[in-house]
């Protein structure tokens, strides 16, 4: 799996309702459902992923996520995560209003681009970043909203949202102390979890 | 009657050409009679009654692998396979019932049977009625989905079934599916629901009642009696079908196939055929009308707008869909306007509600309505992988 799928894998609580926006091929879900007793859906719009999740009998529905939640109820989940898909939507400011008010709490993951390496290719080379996680050109990536670490603590600040956990995920990275120390600096991949202001 | 085994016989003697290697071979229909009467939703009851069906591949010895298709308004028990070698169309739903097909008959029990009221050998209108030795004609009960649904469950018993591994259907064939999750929900372990809707629109309901009225305002329906006046109402059933071909294409697909194309060059300033589109949906509808019948087209078009499994819970359809404990796997096509993405919708987002399990995918076709008895290879995809899973849970071999 993944490194941030490992990392939230650990922070599931054991039989969640879950909500996984941009589910994928299912394999958190999967994984979740055998080894927490998690029920829940992933939503996804990648053909190919939808049928590996229904080839692996994870539920997952073929909906974008730049029309919204509005068929989740408020509270209808325990847990929403979003997982390297904050940056492909249209109004991701929207989509974390959307998700706390179907969930007291969500786990959300997004490429760093204060990430040193990516800092350092656009700093010296003058050209946008192309790295592991953010792989595509500037012309065809489905990333338009790309952000940092800091940017998006302080959208959760301004939103009163809660910050329980944040860590990063990275090969090199993951529980380096420099990361932990300079996750704005360190971290390649940002990892939350937030939950509900008052 | 038999309970068991598969139809299919293979006569060696013939010399006819090859039958396709994915196909379930020669198939031939079986007849089941019941004489329990069925009580039904109108009030009446079918003192005894037969449902005509057939089966592919073959029940296996804990008889879990069963799936029942539930066919859609003009379908009928015949799904997969051919009655001949001289057939030219195999079944309906051919394209997905057979060896390696989504519905693999090397691992499932597949059953498929004409509903009553149908026109294809299952007791409908054009049976005689024993109380007056007459066919029943028009008289014959108004069938719901409900009704339907309990008559299959009579089959499922007859055939040694407690537990469907799956029950499929799309459009009407869908709607029995949904009925089967909340009528007999031990019963029936995935659900398949295909282009249905968990009720019609208010233009559904017009469209039917236009091709009920082209039937009815023919004279020589003569209120239904028209077996026993020699007559057939075929200019009316004709209409019906050319109304209903148009809602089961998208325009896309229509406008593809025929364009503002001309039979000849030029205009000839009258009202015989001068458009191809003009010329299929005449040969469509004469075609229907000398193979259905039309007390049984009026009677599924009726079930059709009767059913409204939300209506009992004040239209609250993620209440209605409580009892209901099966995965449920809920397919849509783009271009289908008869039943459009958004009514199946409706089902997965009430399914969602109600914390069923529940899998949508809405698949890209040009085709229309009609996309759910074609091949098309997300849709083939998506069928595949989670009939495949129903297999994998029930650990299903192959045989």
């Amino acid at each position: 799996m993944r490194a941030d799928l490992e990392l939230i894998h650990d922070w599931v609580p054991e039989g969640a309702h879950v909500l996984d926006l941009g589910c994928g091929d299912g394999t958190l879900l999967a994984a979740l459902a055998r080894d927490k007793n998690v029920t829940g859906y992933g939503l996804e719009i990648d053909p190919d992923g939808i049928t590996a999740c229904i080839a692996r009998g994870v539920n997952v529905i073929e909906q974008n996520l730049d029309q919204g939640l509005a068929n989740f109820d408020d509270n209808a989940c325990d847990l929403v995560i979003m997982t390297q898909a904050l940056q492909a939507l249209r109004r991701p400011d929207r989509m974390l209003d959307e998700m706390v008010r179907v969930a007291g709490e969500c786990i959300i993951t997004f490429p760093n681009f204060a990430y040193w390496r990516h800092r350092a290719y656009l700093g010296f080379k003058g050209y946008m970043p192309v790295s592991k996680s953010l792989p595509h050109a500037w012309y065809d990536t489905p990333n338009i909203h790309l952000s940092t670490f800091n940017d998006f603590e302080r959208l959760c600040r301004d939103k009163g949202l809660i910050i329980s956990d944040r860590a990063v995920g990275n090969g090199d990275h993951e529980g380096h102390w420099s990361s932990r120390w300079w996750p704005n600096l360190f971290g390649e991949t940002a990892i939350f979890r937030v939950s509900r202001g008052r | 009657m038999t309970t068991t085994g598969t139809t299919t016989s293979v006569n060696n003697d013939s010399p006819m050409p090859e039958l396709p290697c994915d196909s379930v071979g020669l198939v031939a229909p079986q007849t089941a009679h019941f004489d329990e009467p069925l009580p039904l939703a109108c009030g009446r009851t079918l003192p005894a009654y037969d449902l005509v069906y057939e089966t592919y591949g073959k029940l296996n010895a804990s008889r879990s692998n069963a799936v029942l298709i539930c066919h859609a308004l003009s379908g009928h028990h015949h799904a997969a396979g051919y009655h001949s070698r001289e057939d030219r169309k195999p079944g309906w739903w051919n394209a997905h019932i057979g060896p390696g097909k989504s519905i693999d008959t090397d691992r499932f029990f597949v059953v498929s049977l004409n509903n009553l009221g149908g026109c294809h050998g299952s007791t409908g209108p054009c049976a005689i009625n024993p109380n007056t030795g007459r066919q029943w004609g028009p008289d014959f009960p108004m069938m719901t989905v409900g009704d339907w649904v309990h008559s299959q469950a009579r089959l499922a018993d007859r055939l040694g079934i407690d537990r469907f591994a799956a029950v499929v259907g799309g459009s009407l064939g869908g709607m029995q599916v949904l009925q089967w999750t909340l009528a007999y929900p031990e019963r029936i372990a995935n659900a398949v629901v295909i282009a249905a809707t968990p009720k019609l629109s208010a233009q559904n309901i017009a469209f039917n009642e236009v091709a009920r009225q082209a039937i009815r305002s023919d004279p020589d329906f003569h209120e239904g009696w028209y077996a026993e006046h020699g007559t057939v109402p075929r200019r009316g059933l004709k209409l019906a079908r050319m109304v209903g071909h148009i809602t089961y294409l998208s325009e896309d697909a229509m406008g593809t196939k025929f364009g503002r194309d001309l039979r000849s060059d030029d205009l000839n300033f009258g009202y015989d055929v001068e458009f191809q589109v003009e010329s299929y949906l005449r040969y469509q509808g004469d075609t229907f009308s000398t193979s259905f019948d039309a007390n049984t087209y009026l009677l599924m078009t009726k079930a059709l707008d009767y059913f409204d499994p939300a209506a009992p819970h004040g239209g609250d359809l993620a209440a209605a869909v409580a009892p209901a404990t099966c995965p449920f796997l809920v397919v849509s096509f783009s271009t289908d306007w008869r039943f459009p993405p958004l009514r199946s919708r409706e089902l997965v987002d009430a399914l969602i509600r109600a914390g069923k399990p529940v899998s949508y995918a809405c698949i890209d076709s040009p085709h229309g309505h009609d996309a759910f008895l074609l091949p098309e290879p997300r849709y083939q995809a998506v069928f595949a992988s989670f009939m495949g899973r129903v297999a994998r849970d029930l650990g299903l071999e192959d045989t």
